[in-house]
């Protein structure tokens, strides 16, 4: 899902390098294709809970990074507004089955984002006064001061259960059920790129435009006629509401609510997707989003320790690409446009093969280390990548500190090649540039 | 009668016991080119900070066009129609130069707090923003991040960012420090240009610059005001030249 959207900065090119509707469109009128055609590729009840949660995640993380990237807002409590919005859909879900409020299943989400619009309102009106780590440390003690009330005001939060609800007992349009997951899919999927229009839209207003000068150098920005507080309400009350359309679509998903939807955990995690993805750039969070629910649900199925190598992939982007995945994507786009980029690809692929061995050396050190010590009541005789191998044995350490010094060693060696490859592209990219 | 562009009175800063502005009244008309001079730490600076609610006075009245803003925060004293350029290069960064003068546009032409239209369709804004870099030499930069400009050209921004929001009053915190003779030129020719039409008062420490561009001329020493008038005088004003000029020429 991720190559449906477009790269596209913040600080794109101004109005006179617009280029047509088709361009201006287009990439949204691909990504609707993309939606509607991968459940056809993808049509196992497994890769239809997948996307449904990256659709989710991804509404969520863009919306997380409206704050951050948008408007240099450090949050650790944005599952607040997720799950108090999820919150709000489930109730008013229940309401309507019990023909109280008469709302179709299709709208509960902008029932979750109202939801999360007022809670934004509120908590906003507190934390939005300053900036900076004032604003991060008022963030982070709303967020415990909502996930505590979770348990104990359980009337609304439902306890330890937390509230179910039956999404396919609501008012019908078109007679779907919203029963089969491929329904819930292309519901969630529309929301999901509606939701993204708009808050791409959002960043090209004067508003979205003056939550960039407000990031940057909010003093100056107070000297040009805008209140920085104001600004910063502002985008907070707006990321709110989609958080909140997320935690909507996400009651609609699973059919229960509870505490966990409100905790730290989801707030940690939307960071780190929005971060791995990349702050810098609209498409960042997506990539991210994408990527870190498919971590999630499938390196889990791989291993127990899956949480380790997802802190591992944090680490090393914060540590070698702090401008996220999409940095590193966007380094390319000179070269994609000069069409020089496939010279790279030899080079890439010579120094990806050494450094998947030492990755698999690291690998297999972890995941013995891990038979041997907390599954130590349990046989050392073990799989790896359907290797039979025994972790006890001085030959499976052997092996794997060789892959690990083998690949580096190789790695360092491929790197020269590299840096060539792309001395050579960009000085290509350059040439055309100025023949052009 | 109309009001003056610009009225202090019996204006008054202090931290704590240091008394840093001592009762300065001024009063600068509609239209004129005010400098304002004296040695370093006298409180140009902080002068400035108090007109444009940087920091808040301690007692007495500051008035723009008539109306009383002290107290006020810095983007309602800007609505009011005063706009300032930092000492310190004061701009944004990352984003381009065009992007540094839309920010400085948008709220006088109305657009505010607006998230339900598309910047790119506003063409009074790129209209207007064109204009400031067509005035401030700096067209053929639009797409520079205005973090990796030159020096003069920071400068020249800070200028078409202070005069793009069309403020009638305009403060200007030493627009020549740090440039070379000819940057300083094209400064002082980029300022007689942008004040034609608007009052300025301006903060310089190049008597060449003052006395060239200057209407009036105000000397503060100490926190305290010791001479306002024109050029010619200011230059022949004993105790003007005992404080400042006297100092600056030996």
């Amino acid at each position: 899902m991720s190559n449906a959207a477009k790269p596209a900065t913040w600080t794109a090119a101004p109005a006179a390098a617009m280029p047509g509707a088709l361009r201006r469109y287009g990439v949204w009128l691909v990504a609707a294709a993309v939606f509607v055609v991968l459940p056809h590729i993808f049509s196992s009840g497994t890769a239809l809970t997948v996307m449904s949660l990256m659709g989710i995640a991804i509404i969520f993380a863009l919306s997380y990074n409206m704050l951050l990237g948008q408007t240099g807002m450090l949050s650790f409590g944005h599952a607040v507004y997720y799950g108090l919005g999820a919150f709000c859909a489930v109730h008013v879900m229940n309401l309507a089955i019990r023909h109280i409020v008469p709302v179709p299943l299709v709208l509960i989400p902008l029932v979750g984002g109202a939801g999360g619009l007022l809670f934004g309102v509120v908590f906003g009106s507190v934390s939005t006064k300053r900036g900076g780590i004032a604003f991060a440390m008022i963030s982070l003690g709303l967020a415990e001061l909502v996930a505590s009330s979770a348990l104990i005001l359980r009337g609304f939060f439902g306890g330890e259960e937390g509230v179910t609800t039956n999404r396919t007992k609501l008012l019908r349009l078109f007679d779907w059920s919203f029963g089969p997951q491929v329904q819930v899919y292309y519901l969630i999927a529309a929301w999901c790129l509606v939701c993204m229009i708009a808050m791409y839209a959002l960043t090209r207003t004067p508003f979205g435009r003056m939550c960039n000068a407000v990031r940057d150098n909010p003093e100056r920005a107070q000297f040009v006629g805008y209140n920085p507080q104001m600004v910063r309400f502002i985008a907070f009350c707006l990321s709110g509401f989609f958080a909140g359309i997320a935690g909507g679509l996400a009651a609609i998903n699973f059919e229960i609510v509870n505490s966990s939807y409100v905790g730290l955990g989801p707030s940690g995690t939307v960071l780190i997707a929005a971060y791995l993805g990349g702050v810098g750039y609209f498409v960042g969070p997506v990539i991210g989003a994408v990527l870190v629910t498919y971590l999630q649900l499938m390196l889990s199925d791989a291993t127990e320790i899956w949480q380790l190598y997802f802190g591992l992939l944090f680490i090393a982007v914060v540590a070698f690409a702090p401008g996220g995945i999409a940095s590193l994507v966007m380094m390319h786009a000179p070269l994609w446009r000069a069409r020089v980029v496939h010279r790279l690809v030899p080079a890439y692929l010579l120094a990806l093969a050494p450094a998947l061995v030492m990755l698999a050396g690291i690998s297999l050190v972890i995941e013995m280390t891990f038979r041997l010590t907390v599954k130590a009541s349990e046989p050392s005789a073990m799989t790896f990548f359907h290797v039979p191998l025994d972790a006890a044995s001085v030959a499976s350490w052997l092996a794997a500190l060789l892959l690990i010094a083998g690949g580096f060693w190789l790695f360092r060696r491929s790197w020269p090649v590299v840096d060539r490859a792309w001395t050579e592209a960009r000085a290509a990219a350059k040439r055309q540039g100025s023949a052009s | 009668m109309t009001a003056p562009a610009l009225e202090l009175t019996d204006v008054w800063k202090r931290f704590g016991r240091m008394e840093i502005i001592r009762g300065v009244s001024l009063t600068v008309p509609v239209g004129e080119r005010h400098a304002l001079i004296g040695p370093n730490g006298a409180g140009k600076s902080t002068l400035f900070n108090l007109i444009s609610g940087r920091l808040t006075v301690s007692a007495g009245t500051i008035r723009i066009n008539g109306e009383d803003v002290a107290g006020l925060a810095p983007y309602e004293i800007n609505r009011r129609g005063l706009s300032r350029s930092f000492q310190v290069t004061n701009i944004f960064p990352r984003l381009s130069v065009w992007e540094n003068v839309r920010c400085s546009v948008l709220w006088s032409m109305g657009y505010k707090y607006s998230f339900w239209r598309s910047v790119d369709d506003l063409a009074d804004v790129r209209e207007r923003i064109e204009r400031i870099l067509d005035e401030t030499n700096l067209l053929d930069r639009r797409h520079v991040p205005a973090g990796v400009l030159a020096y003069a050209d920071q400068r020249a921004l800070e200028i078409g960012i202070t005069i793009a929001g069309g403020a009638g009053v305009i403060l200007l915190d030493e627009p020549t420090a740090g440039m070379s003779h000819a940057e300083a030129e094209n400064a002082v020719a980029l300022i007689r240009r942008i004040s034609a039409g608007r009052t300025l008062v301006i903060i310089e420490h190049d008597m060449s610059v003052v006395f060239d561009l200057a209407d009036r001329i105000s000397v503060l020493v100490y926190g305290e005001l010791i001479a306002t008038d024109v050029p010619a005088r200011i230059k022949a004003d004993p105790a003007v030249q005992a404080a400042y000029l006297g100092t600056a020429a030996a």
